[in-house]
């Protein structure tokens, strides 16, 4: 039934949507009288032309990571989590706790703490949303977005309140010494040569690479990822293999709040070390282009995280070096959600008659 | 509460629920037809911006309210390209759109008005001006009434009388006209709709575009009524309140008026709180003030408050039978 071969639509679908997000920028940037081939190489030259770039999109790449495995673990079970935004916020909130509360002896300890900390909140910040949804058919995209809502007046509420660090700003106190993260700094420091100077990637990027291998084995090579993506596939045939629908929405669910909420540990720990308003800063929203361009894929999703992050490093120079506003970053992830979600049939349908053209000649 | 603080909260609702109830009933005829549209946001957004730049540039409020419903309907007909044409999934359109439009007018704000996102400040005839009805002035010193009449339901911008009739007008296009029947039957059962020979395409499209007419005149209202320009992301979550009012309306006209009055008067103590704290002798808390429309809504979607169900072909992109 395949038309078109497995490379073309894995490889050359995303392609051409990106090459289409990307020519439909180049005009807005022109539009606006700029030079898109000179704000590309800025752009290049600033995310990816020293380690101290790299810092920057590594450190972007390991925010999107996460929330591209948690939007995608939803899609698998054909559901749509546009809640990585409040799941994320909340997740912070976990991490928070966790590190200002318990003296921890060690950055290692803290790390796994915090990290199981930030996985059960922003699970249990999916968890009402999820089984509205399985119990009582409450749709997941409407509920999803009351609770990002929802999710920024809790921190708003906690920032000004009982989380509240003495001062004027609506902020938590600076977690402890132990806390901290080891950055890239002071990873990759070889006597006279320090790379990553000033960046504030960090060990997380690791924590997020082990999270995208544990995704691959769970929905290709675990009983509970086929049962998953059987439950993606046909929700009636999984019924009639025994599968319970219940039990897949939570689980899928949770998994997608938890991967959310990890995203602290890079954010909140790794970089703030303390927890402020909009930590997040749209994170949870660039995981669904991330997913939608890796094809819900943990490799794919790796990919598309690392663009995405060398676009938000190259946006924040553009933004530092020329009259081009940092908003560009949310036109291309717009257009990139546009082209490989929403229009993916626009390229798909005559690239799939063309094949066919092919076949048949 | 004394009586002259209890209009001007109710006043404050009023202004406050017509850009909910413009994007509410917008999404009416969307959802109605079978399109689920979460993009209301976006497109409130861009035609606030491009209204309030029309209006800065020519100082005609009249051509940036035509400018605005431009640049909404443009948004429409993307929409409808995706989940039309191209049978794409509707929420992810709209997600996209609503992200479009959050960064299109910043970026284009700020090269052409060089003021950090925003346009500039709007007065004059760049800006709607509130209308006195007949009478009000004469009757304002009856009590009870002459108050009601001349605070209450007089001195508001054109779009508020607008946006209140449309309330009726949607009830009259939807239950009693030929259109309105076919425009409900698409979003039940389009296959039904198609085998009468009736085009569920054009329906559609047509669904989609008074939408984007209508989500044009709530961003307008935003940017040339309510304030005097255009600032970043000043929508505030508004195509998302009126999203929710839509289902708290169980997709009605008439509901959706109570519905956005309820969000709008919740909108309005939230502005202030004095006026709660003297009236419930107690502090209540700001943020939860703020958020109550989007708990209800979850309520309301949960089932707890009778069941709210959509219409049944919504989402679902319609494929002719071969």
């Amino acid at each position: 039934m395949d038309v078109m071969p497995k490379w073309a639509d894995v490889i050359l679908i995303p392609l051409i949507s990106i090459l289409l997000a990307a020519l439909l920028s180049a005009l807005v940037i022109l539009a606006i009288g700029e030079n898109p081939w000179e704000a590309l190489k800025l752009m290049v030259n600033g995310a990816l032309g020293s380690t101290y770039g790299w810092g920057y999109t590594l450190y972007y790449a390991t925010n999107f990571i996460f929330t591209g495995l948690a939007v995608s673990i939803a899609f698998h079970a054909r559901m749509f989590n546009i809640g990585g935004e409040g799941q994320a916020l909340v997740g912070g909130l976990g991490v928070a706790i966790i590190c200002l509360f318990i003296p921890w002896p060690h950055w290692s300890l803290a790390l796994i703490g915090a990290t199981i900390g930030a996985a059960i909140f922003g699970a249990a910040w999916a968890a009402i949303p999820a089984f509205l949804q399985a119990k009582r058919g409450s749709h997941i995209v409407i509920t999803t977005i009351m609770f990002n809502f929802i999710a920024a007046a809790l921190l708003n509420y906690f920032l000004i309140g009982a989380l509240k660090a003495p001062g004027m700003e609506p902020a938590t106190p600076r977690f402890p010494e132990a806390t901290h993260l080891p950055s890239f700094q002071d990873m990759f420091n070889f006597g006279e040569t320090t790379l990553f100077r000033g960046a504030p990637a960090n060990i997380t990027f690791f924590v997020a690479l082990a999270a995208c291998v544990f995704l691959w084995a769970l929905i290709w090579r675990t009983r509970l990822g086929y049962e998953i993506r059987s439950f993606g596939h046909s929700e009636s045939a999984a019924k009639y293999a025994g599968i319970s629908p219940t039990k897949i929405i939570m689980v899928a669910m949770l998994i997608s709040g938890a991967l959310a909420g990890m995203m602290a540990i890079n954010n909140v720990q790794g970089e703030a070390e303390r927890l402020v308003l909009n930590a997040v800063e749209g994170a949870g929203f660039i995981g669904i282009a991330v997913a939608l361009m890796g094809r819900s894929h943990p490799f794919g999703v790796l990919l598309a995280a690392l663009l995405f992050g060398f676009l938000y490093q190259g946006g924040a120079e553009l933004a530092l070096w020329t009259s081009i506003p940092r908003e560009l970053i949310i036109v291309i992830q717009a257009l990139v959600i546009l082209f490989t979600g929403a229009l993916d049939n626009m390229v798909r349908m005559p690239l799939e008659r063309l094949f066919l053209a092919m076949r048949r000649a | 509460m004394d009586f002259a603080t209890l209009l001007q909260m109710l006043d404050a609702t009023v202004r406050l629920a017509t850009p909910l109830l413009l994007a509410c009933l917008a999404g009416l005829y969307s959802e109605r037809a079978g399109i689920f549209d979460i993009g209301l946001e976006g497109k409130m957004l861009a035609a606030a911006f491009l209204s309030a730049a029309i209006a800065a540039v020519t100082g005609n409020v009249w051509l940036g309210l035509l400018a605005g419903i431009g640049a909404s309907i443009v948004l429409s007909v993307v929409h409808g390209l995706a989940s039309i044409t191209f049978r794409g999934n509707q929420l992810i359109s709209g997600v996209a759109i609503n992200f479009l439009a959050a960064g299109l007018t910043v970026v284009v704000a700020q090269s052409w008005f060089k003021q950090g996102g925003r346009t500039p400040q709007l007065s004059g005839d760049g800006r709607f001006e509130p209308i006195t009805l007949p009478f009000a002035e004469a009757l304002r010193d009856v009590p009870i009434i002459g108050p009601i009449y001349y605070e209450l339901i007089s001195g508001h911008t054109p779009l508020v009388y607008v946006a209140l009739l449309m309330v009726p007008l949607t009830w009259w296009v939807l239950y009693r006209t030929r259109f309105g029947l076919r425009l409900r039957a698409v979003g039940e059962n389009p296959a039904a709709v198609d085998t009468a020979g009736v085009s569920v395409v054009f329906l559609r499209y047509a669904a989609v575009g008074i939408c984007g007419i209508l989500c044009g005149i709530a961003g307008a209202y935003l940017a040339t009524a309510l304030q005097a320009g255009f600032v970043k992301d000043m929508s505030a979550g508004r195509g998302y309140i009126a999203l929710a009012a839509l289902i708290f309306a169980k997709w009605r006209p008439w509901y959706a008026l109570y519905a956005c009055m309820l969000f709008g008067f919740l909108q309005a103590m939230a502005l202030r709180p004095d006026v709660i704290e003297r009236v419930l002798s107690f502090q209540v808390n700001g943020q939860l003030l703020d958020v109550l429309p989007y708990i209800l809504t979850v309520i309301i979607l949960a089932g707890f408050v009778g069941k709210a169900i959509p219409p049944r072909a919504g989402g679902e992109p319609y494929v002719k039978e071969r």
